[in-house]
């Protein structure tokens, strides 16, 4: 289907949606450039309305700004945000390896190990982290188990994390075809070994996108640390907001660094994907899997015809 | 097991506020996912930009931090709203960027030759999205829409750090209040995977009707 509606309006002018219009004739380019017109004025009117609600409780001060430029406060920041990448890693390293064994578990022969790994997935997708946070924070050290800050964030982001990723190889291991693993068993592998030597690692590469997108998720979701007050960066916020009294300026240019590294991320994924879809097709185109371009094509003609 | 009918009524007033909180910023939030996705294919190039902008700006800043800066933040510059009401437009608007994302999915899955029949039967832009488009669009797109009211339900939870008393905030109140974690959160967590339950039975539903094979 998508290669079929690219075909019609690629040639026209790059760009994944061009589906809705066709080349402007005179009269809508006069729409065009009066809605331009308007679009752009609106715009200039709501930030206008911010700047006076800024102005007018007298938030727009210099010496209310004038702090977010000096060396102390960035450092206090920035070690914030060390903080939050230090959570994140260790959490998406525990969550990601504790997914891959919750994976292979329930895709496992054995009934003993699959319906405990397939209730653990379905149960922890389902309730929300902040809870296990709050699990961690009140009930466990009733239970004598009260943990450091760092692993009261870091713990029930994992145990919620790892269902997610268990999901995400679960679908990179069914992708892979099964005589991979049949040839492994063939040769002589025992079943682990075939998955871990033969299937996984086809597996890993072809979810490797969604495993960096979940992984940004993840990087969000240490913005829990506001609750377990363990200083990553939003914590650190509100103690710099507490400390200086410049509570919107602050967790203004926290939500802007957040932006910033997250966007950052957005864009390694979105390339990482592009360039496994490039491999994929060349890999494909090279070697000839008549198998898979014989199931393909019938999709692509009637995507054609249809558009 | 006592713990949780003698406190039937924070429960109860909890789950209440999280279904609430839930259906309020889903309707919300598909409203500003057909808006902004609709702004993404539109032949105007600062709407498309504006469109960009928001998803990008809306998804990569986690919630809570425009949850903090919304409850705590809009006060100080004299944008004043009752707790309730700011929780529904900020997760409303913060999944609607992700609405807008699986709308535009639908856009794009729907063959290029039906914009081109409605264009050529003489639509404008809007009435070829509205009449033609986007039915079809939502239609092919019931299941990931399914899956984000889903991660609304859990992001509702969130409001429990900046004050709302929703389903997570009472269990804690009520563990705080009994000691008596075990049940308490056991309890909070059966109602999530209920809530979750009932909103997967809707999405298959809706989707055995919708869906159109092709």
């Amino acid at each position: 289907m998508k290669t079929g509606s690219k075909q019609t309006t690629g040639s026209r002018r790059p760009g994944s949606a061009r589906l809705l219009f066709d080349e402007p004739g005179p009269r809508a380019r006069t729409r065009i450039r009066a809605a331009t017109v308007l679009t752009v004025l609106a715009g200039l009117a709501l930030a206008a309305l911010a700047l006076k609600q800024f102005g007018d409780n007298g938030q727009l001060a210099a010496d209310r700004w004038r702090p977010f430029g000096t060396w102390p406060m960035w450092r206090y920041l920035l070690e914030g945000l060390r903080s939050t990448a230090l959570a994140a890693v260790v959490a998406i390293a525990l969550s990601m390896a504790a997914g891959v064994l919750l994976a292979l578990g329930r895709l496992s022969p054995s009934r003993w190990l699959r319906l405990p790994c397939a209730a653990y997935i379905e149960v922890v997708r389902t309730i929300p982290a902040l809870l296990l946070v709050y699990v961690v924070l009140f009930a466990l050290p009733r239970y004598g188990l009260d943990l450091p800050l760092f692993w009261k964030l870091v713990v029930p982001l994992s145990v919620s994390n790892a269902a997610a990723f268990a999901e995400i190889f679960r679908a990179g291991i069914a992708s892979v075809e099964r005589g991979q693993l049949e040839a492994g068993l063939a040769v002589g592998l025992t079943r682990g070994r075939a998955m871990r030597l033969i299937v996984l690692p086809q597996a890993a590469r072809r979810v490797l996108p969604s495993l960096v997108s979940q992984s940004a998720g993840l990087l969000k979701d240490t913005s829990l640390g506001y609750v377990v007050s363990y200083a990553e960066l939003l914590y650190s916020g509100k103690v710099l907001a507490n400390y200086n009294h410049l509570l919107i300026q602050t967790y203004l240019v926290v939500a802007l660094i957040y932006l910033v590294v997250n966007a950052t991320l957005a864009k390694v994924a979105r390339t990482l994907e592009q360039r496994t879809m490039e491999g994929r097709d060349v890999r494909r185109a090279g070697r000839g899997r008549p198998q898979r371009l014989r199931r393909e094509r019938p999709l692509r003609q009637r995507g054609g015809a249809g558009a | 097991m006592n713990v949780i009918t003698d406190h039937l009524a924070e429960f109860g007033e909890g789950l209440r506020l999280t279904v609430v909180l839930t259906l309020l910023s889903l309707a919300g939030a598909l409203a500003a996912g057909v808006i902004v996705a609709a702004m993404r294919v539109s032949p105007v190039r600062v709407l498309r930009a504006a469109g960009m902008a928001y998803v990008e700006v809306l998804q990569n800043i986690p919630l809570l931090v425009w949850l903090v800066l919304a409850v705590f933040g809009l006060p100080e510059i004299g944008v004043m709203a009752g707790l309730f009401t700011t929780a529904v437009v900020v997760i409303a608007l913060y999944q609607g960027a992700y609405m807008a994302e699986a709308i535009r999915s639908g856009i794009n899955a729907v063959p290029a030759g039906q914009g081109e029949a409605a264009r050529a039967l003489g639509l404008t832009f809007t009435q070829s999205l509205r009449l033609v488009i986007l039915p079809q669009a939502l239609r092919t797109v019931v299941q990931p829409l399914g899956n984000i009211a889903i991660m609304t339900l859990m992001n509702t939870a969130l409001a429990a750090a900046v004050g709302l008393v929703e389903l997570t905030a009472a269990a804690n109140r009520v563990n705080l209040a009994e000691a008596q974690p075990i049940w308490i959160f056991v309890g909070a967590g059966l109602a999530y995977m209920a809530l979750s339950a009932v909103f997967g039975l809707v999405t298959g539903t809706l989707e055995r009707k919708l869906a159109i094979l092709r």
